[in-house]
C-alpha cells in the first residue's frame, strides 16, 4: 500500500481546498494522472500524482483543507500481494490479472519519447491526461546536445521542485546564469498570470489549458490541417495570455470628426510632401499619448507579484498592423514629445517596415497603450484584446456619416465609433469613460490638444 | 516476517550511502552484503587498497628522485609482508568505520546473499541460515565484477585480475599488465616501483580510451621511462604457463611475438553484478550490456525497486553511486529528486594523475561540437616547478561566445585534488570569467585553472599567446 501525499505546490504555497477529487475508489490511476484539484491562494491546480495502482482509499473530500504533506490516497500498487487474506496468486497469473499491469505499462512505455530523455518533472497541473497528449503536435525534442540551463545544482533542484522547467526560465546572471530568484520569479509569474490553468499554459497559452480534445472533423468532411505560423502561435500564446490575465470591460463611444477630418483633408498634402500619411490613426496617436498624461492609470501595468501598480513615464504607443502573415504591433516612441505630421511620417514607416518583415522586436516592445483601427475595412464597434502588460487599447472602426439632432434639426456629422477595452483591475468604469470621453473631445475639438495635451 | 522500509543489496559505497540517508530521512533500513562490513568493493579491492599502494609508491619514487636535489637514500628494502599489513588495516579501519556509523544509525546489516522472491520480498542466506525480509522498496546496488576473457582464462596462480593484484602476494620479476586503461595503469605503477618489471599491452591505438590525448601523452611520456614496455594496438591471443612463468602470444604491432612473464595482471574492464538471484521473479529489467534499466530517479521496471551504482550504468565510478544513491532515497521518501549531474569527475590515480570532468574535447570534437579550449602547461606554473614536477596541463574546454565552462581536464602530480574546483565550476554554470576573476592562493597548483582561464581571454600571467580576435 504506498500513500500519495500532497507535494511541495510552489513558493509559500502550503496547502489548499479540495474543490474535486478527480478519482474514485478502485480507479487505476497513473503517475502524473491528476487526482485531485486543489485551489490555492495563488491559482487552483490539478495535483497529479505521483504513485501509480488501484486506488484504496481516498482521505479527502470536496471542501477539505488539506496542507503540503496530507494524505491524499492509498493505492495498491503491488498487484494484489499486498493484500491481507487474499490468496497470494501463483506468479504465471500475473500477467491475465486485470487492469494492474496496464496502466503502469502505460505510465513507462507511453510516455512519448521527448519527455522521457531529459527528466522533466512537471509538478503541477498537467492539464490533459496522457492518452490526448499525442493529439498535440509534438513538441520539438529539446537539442541534448546544447549546454543544459546554466543553474547551479541547488537553483536545478527548485525548479524541479516547484515544477518549472529550468530551461523555460530566463536567467538574469551574466551569460545568462540562473539564480534561485529567476526560478521564483518565473513560478510567480506562471501562477499570477494564469489562474488555474496552471504551469503549462501560462508557457503556451494556446496549446492551452483546459482545451479538451478535438472531436473528429473528417466525420463531417473534408479537412486539412496547416502549422501555425511563428507569429500566429505567438499571437495565439500572447493574446490567450492576455485574455487569461486581464479581466476586460469594452466601452464604446462616437466622436464627430466632422471638422477634424476637413483639417485632415487639408493638410494631407502638406504632409505627404514629408512621406507620411495623415490618417486618423496618426491624429488618435497624438490624441492618446496626451490623454495617458491626464490619465496616467492608462499608461500602466499591473504586477500582481508584488501588488504594485507600474506607472511609465514615458508615453509610447503601439500601432497594430495588418499583415499577410498576421498581425504586428510596431510601436512609437515618445508620441507625447512629437508632432502630428512627425507621428504620421512614423506610422507610416512603421507599416511598410512591418509589410516588408522588417521590423525588430526591438520595434515592437516597450508599448505602454495601443490603437488597433480596422476603419480601414468597416464595422461599428468591437471589443479588443488589451496588448498585455499594457491595461488599455483603442479599438477605432469605420467613420459614418450620421444624422445628429444639432438642438432644432439633424445635421449630418461624420462620427468615427470608438470602443476602449481596458483592466479592470486598474481601471474602473466611470475612469474608463472619462478617458475615452476626453480622446472624443479632442478629436472633437482639436484645440484641446495644445490646451491640455 | 522481518520487514523493512527500504532494503539495500550491496553495501559497497552506492549501498552504504543508500542505507545511511534512508536512515537519516527517518526510514527504517537494511543493507545485506556478504562481506562482514559494509565498503563493497571500493574499500575492500578497488579504490582503497590501491591508493594505499600507490601512496607507497609515490614514497618510493620521490625518494629516488631526490638524488636530482642533492639528497641519495639508499635502494629501498621492501618488506612486502609488512607492506600488505598496512594496505590491510587502511581496508580494515575504514570498513570498520562505516559499520560503526551504520550501527549508530540504526542501519540493519545483514550478512549473507539475497535472493529477491517478489517485488516486496527477499531471501537473504547467512551463516546462521535463511531468513525472509520483507521490504516496502529495494536499492539494488550490487557492483561490478573484473571482466573475464575466456581465452585468457588459465588456472594458474600466476594469474591474477585485479582483486588479485591488490592482495600482493610477491613482487614478481617481470608482470604483464592485460589492459591500458586505469587499473592496469594505477596497479602497474606499483608494482613498477615495488621493482617489477611491467609491460603494458592494450588492444586500442592509445592508453586510457575515452580520456583526451594531450592529457594522456603526458602521462605517457613518464610511463615509458617505468614500464618496460607499453605495447598498443596489440592483442593477447593466448596464454599458457610453462616452468619459466606464463608464455603469452600477441598479435599485432609488437616485434616479439611470444614473451615469458613471472605474473600477467587482467585488467581488461569491469561487468555489472546484474545477475542478482531471484531478479526473474520481479519485472526488472536489464540490457544488452547487463546494466540494470533505471529511469530517472534509478527506479526500474519495477516500481518498489531501485538500482544504482555500477550495475545501473557507466560510469563506473563510487561517487557516481553514492550520488544515485541520494536520489533513489528521496524519490522512495517522495521528493522530487533526479539524477542530473553536469559533470562527473573521473580520477586516474597513476603518477602524474589524470583527472577529468564535465565535456572532453574529445567528445566536442566527436559530436560536432564547437568549442574553444585553453591550455596552461604546468611548466610555468610556479607550484609544480617548486616540486620539480613541470609534467602537467590543466585546460579548460569552453563554450566560445559565452566562455562557461563544459569541461576540465588536467593531468600532473596532483590533479585528482584540483578536479573539484573544475567540476564545481561546471556545475555552477560558471565562465572563464569566475574562475579569472576568483582569486587563486600562490603558490598552489589551482593558479592552473585560473590562468587557463585568463589564457582564454589571451591575458594569462605566465603564458604569452596572442590575443584573440
Amino acid at each position: 500500500m504506498i500513500e500519495f501525499r500532497i507535494p511541495e505546490l510552489g513558493e509559500n504555497v502550503a496547502g489548499g481546498d479540495v474543490t474535486r477529487v478527480l478519482v474514485k475508489l478502485g480507479d487505476t490511476i497513473a503517475r502524473e494522472q491528476p487526482v485531485i484539484e486543489l485551489e490555492t491562494d495563488k491559482a487552483t491546480i490539478e495535483v497529479p500524482s505521483s504513485v501509480a495502482g488501484v486506488v484504496k482509499e481516498i482521505k479527502v473530500k470536496q471542501g477539505d483543507k488539506v496542507k503540503v504533506g496530507a494524505v491524499v490516497l492509498t493505492v495498491d500498487d503491488a498487484g494484489g500481494q499486498q493484500a491481507p487474506r487474499e490468496e497470494k496468486p501463483p506468479r504465471e497469473e500475473k500477467a491475465p490479472e486485470p487492469a494492474q499491469p496496464a496502466p503502469r505499462a502505460q505510465a513507462a512505455e507511453a510516455a512519448p519519447a521527448p519527455r522521457s530523455q531529459p527528466e522533466k518533472v512537471v509538478a503541477m497541473a498537467r492539464p490533459q491526461r496522457q492518452q490526448q497528449e499525442p493529439q498535440a503536435p509534438a513538441p520539438a525534442p529539446k537539442d541534448e546536445r546544447g549546454p543544459a540551463a546554466p543553474a547551479a545544482p541547488s537553483v536545478r533542484k527548485l525548479a524541479r521542485e516547484v515544477g518549472v522547467d529550468i530551461n523555460d526560465v530566463q536567467g538574469s546572471g551574466s551569460q545568462g546564469r540562473i539564480s534561485q530568484d529567476d526560478v521564483k520569479e518565473h513560478a510567480r509569474r506562471i501562477l499570477s498570470s494564469v489562474g488555474s490553468s496552471g504551469a503549462e499554459a501560462a508557457r503556451g497559452g494556446a496549446r492551452s489549458a483546459m482545451a479538451p480534445p478535438l472531436p473528429d472533423f473528417s466525420k463531417w468532411g473534408e479537412v486539412e490541417r496547416q502549422a501555425m505560423s511563428n507569429i500566429r502561435r505567438k499571437t495565439a500564446e500572447h493574446l490567450s495570455l492576455a485574455w487569461n490575465t486581464i479581466p476586460h470591460v469594452t466601452q464604446a463611444e462616437k466622436a464627430d470628426i466632422t471638422s477634424l477630418d476637413a483639417l485632415r483633408k487639408k493638410y494631407a498634402a502638406d504632409v505627404e510632401k514629408r512621406e507620411g500619411k495623415l490618417t486618423v490613426t496618426a491624429i488618435l496617436v497624438k490624441v492618446l499619448a496626451a490623454a495617458v498624461k491626464q490619465f496616467p492609470q492608462f499608461n500602466a501595468s499591473v504586477d500582481m507579484s508584488s501588488q504594485e501598480i507600474v506607472f511609465k513615464k514615458y508615453v509610447n504607443v503601439g500601432v497594430a498592423v495588418d499583415t499577410d502573415r498576421g498581425l504586428l504591433v510596431p510601436v512609437i516612441r515618445n508620441a507625447d514629445q512629437k508632432n502630428i505630421a512627425q507621428i504620421a511620417v512614423e506610422v507610416q514607416q512603421a507599416a511598410v517596415k512591418a509589410r516588408d518583415r522588417k521590423l525588430s522586436l526591438e520595434d515592437m516592445s516597450g508599448g505602454g497603450i495601443s490603437i488597433s483601427n480596422l476603419g480601414g475595412i468597416g464595422g461599428t464597434h468591437f471589443s479588443p484584446i488589451v496588448n498585455w502588460p499594457e491595461v488599455a487599447i483603442l479599438g477605432v472602426s469605420r467613420g459614418h456619416m450620421e444624422p445628429v439632432w444639432a438642438g432644432d434639426q439633424f445635421e449630418p456629422r461624420l462620427m468615427l465609433p470608438l470602443s476602449l477595452s481596458y483592466d479592470h483591475r486598474v481601471i474602473d468604469g466611470a475612469d474608463a469613460m472619462r478617458f475615452l470621453r476626453w480622446v472624443a473631445d479632442a478629436l472633437e475639438q482639436p484645440f484641446l490638444l495644445s490646451l491640455h495635451g | 516476517m522481518a520487514s523493512t522500509q527500504v532494503a539495500v543489496i550491496g553495501a559497497g559505497p552506492g549501498g552504504y550511502a543508500a542505507a545511511f540517508y534512508a536512515a537519516d530521512l527517518g526510514m527504517q533500513a537494511t543493507l545485506v552484503d556478504e562481506e562482514k562490513n559494509p565498503g563493497g568493493v571500493c574499500l575492500y579491492r578497488g579504490c582503497i587498497p590501491s591508493k594505499a599502494l600507490l601512496h607507497v609508491a609515490k614514497v618510493i619514487d620521490e625518494a629516488r628522485h631526490a638524488s636530482n636535489w642533492g639528497v641519495t637514500f639508499a635502494d629501498p628494502k621492501i618488506d612486502v609482508a609488512k607492506l600488505r599489513a598496512f594496505k590491510q588495516g587502511v581496508v580494515d579501519k575504514l570498513t570498520g568505520g562505516v559499520g560503526q556509523v551504520a550501527r549508530m544509525r540504526k542501519v540493519a546489516f545483514l550478512q549473507g546473499r539475497a535472493t529477491l522472491t517478489g517485488p516486496r520480498s527477499m531471501k537473504i542466506a547467512g551463516a546462521n541460515g535463511e531468513s525472509d525480509l520483507q521490504f516496502e522498496h529495494c536499492i539494488l546496488a550490487t557492483g561490478s565484477s573484473p571482466t573475464r576473457i575466456p581465452s585468457l582464462a588459465l588456472d594458474s596462480p600466476r594469474m591474477m585480475d585485479s582483486t588479485g593484484g591488490l592482495d600482493l602476494p610477491d613482487v614478481p620479476k617481470t608482470l604483464l599488465v592485460i589492459g591500458g586503461g586505469y587499473i592496469g595503469l594505477e596497479l602497474g605503477t606499483v608494482y613498477a616501483t615495488l621493482g617489477s618489471k611491467v609491460s603494458v599491452v592494450e588492444m586500442t591505438p592509445g592508453l586510457l580510451p575515452g580520456a583526451d590525448r594531450d592529457l594522456v601523452s603526458v602521462l605517457q611520456k613518464r610511463l615509458e621511462t617505468l614500464f618496460a614496455s607499453i605495447m598498443l594496438n596489440t592483442k593477447v591471443v593466448k596464454v599458457a604457463e610453462d616452468k619459466s612463468g606464463i608464455r603469452v602470444t600477441f598479435e599485432g604491432e609488437v616485434k616479439e611475438k611470444e614473451q615469458v612473464f613471472d605474473r600477467v595482471l587482467v585488467a581488461v574492464g569491469r561487468r555489472p553484478n546484474s545477475k542478482i538471484p531471484g531478479l526473474e521473479s520481479t519485472r526488472v529489467k536489464v540490457d544488452q550490456k547487463g546494466f540494470i534499466e533505471t529511469d530517472g530517479q534509478r527506479r526500474t521496471a519495477e516500481p518498489t525497486i531501485f538500482a544504482i551504482g555500477d550495475v545501473a550504468g557507466e560510469p563506473m565510478l563510487a561517487h557516481k553511486a553514492s550520488h544515485e544513491a541520494r536520489v533513489a532515497v528521496e524519490a522512495i521518501a517522495g521528493h522530487k529528486a533526479v539524477f542530473e549531474p553536469a559533470a562527473i569527475p573521473a580520477v586516474v590515480f597513476t603518477d602524474p594523475e589524470i583527472a577529468w570532468a564535465g565535456l572532453t574535447e574529445a567528445e566536442a570534437k566527436a559530436g560536432g561540437r564547437e568549442v574553444e579550449v585553453a591550455k596552461f602547461p604546468w611548466g610555468a606554473l610556479s607550484r609544480s616547478i617548486t616540486v620539480d614536477r613541470p609534467d602537467g596541463l590543466t585546460k579548460l574546454v569552453l563554450e566560445p561566445k559565452t566562455g562557461r565552462v563544459l569541461g576540465v581536464g588536467i593531468v600532473g602530480s596532483g590533479a585528482g585534488e584540483l578536479i573539484g574546483e573544475g567540476t564545481l565550476a561546471i556545475e555552477m554554470g560558471a565562465s572563464a570569467e569566475d574562475l579569472k576573476l576568483t582569486i587563486h592562493a600562490h603558490p598552489t597548483l589551482s593558479e592552473s585553472l585560473m590562468e587557463s582561464a585568463e589564457v582564454f581571454f589571451g591575458q594569462s600571467t605566465h603564458v604569452y599567446k596572442p590575443k584573440r580576435k
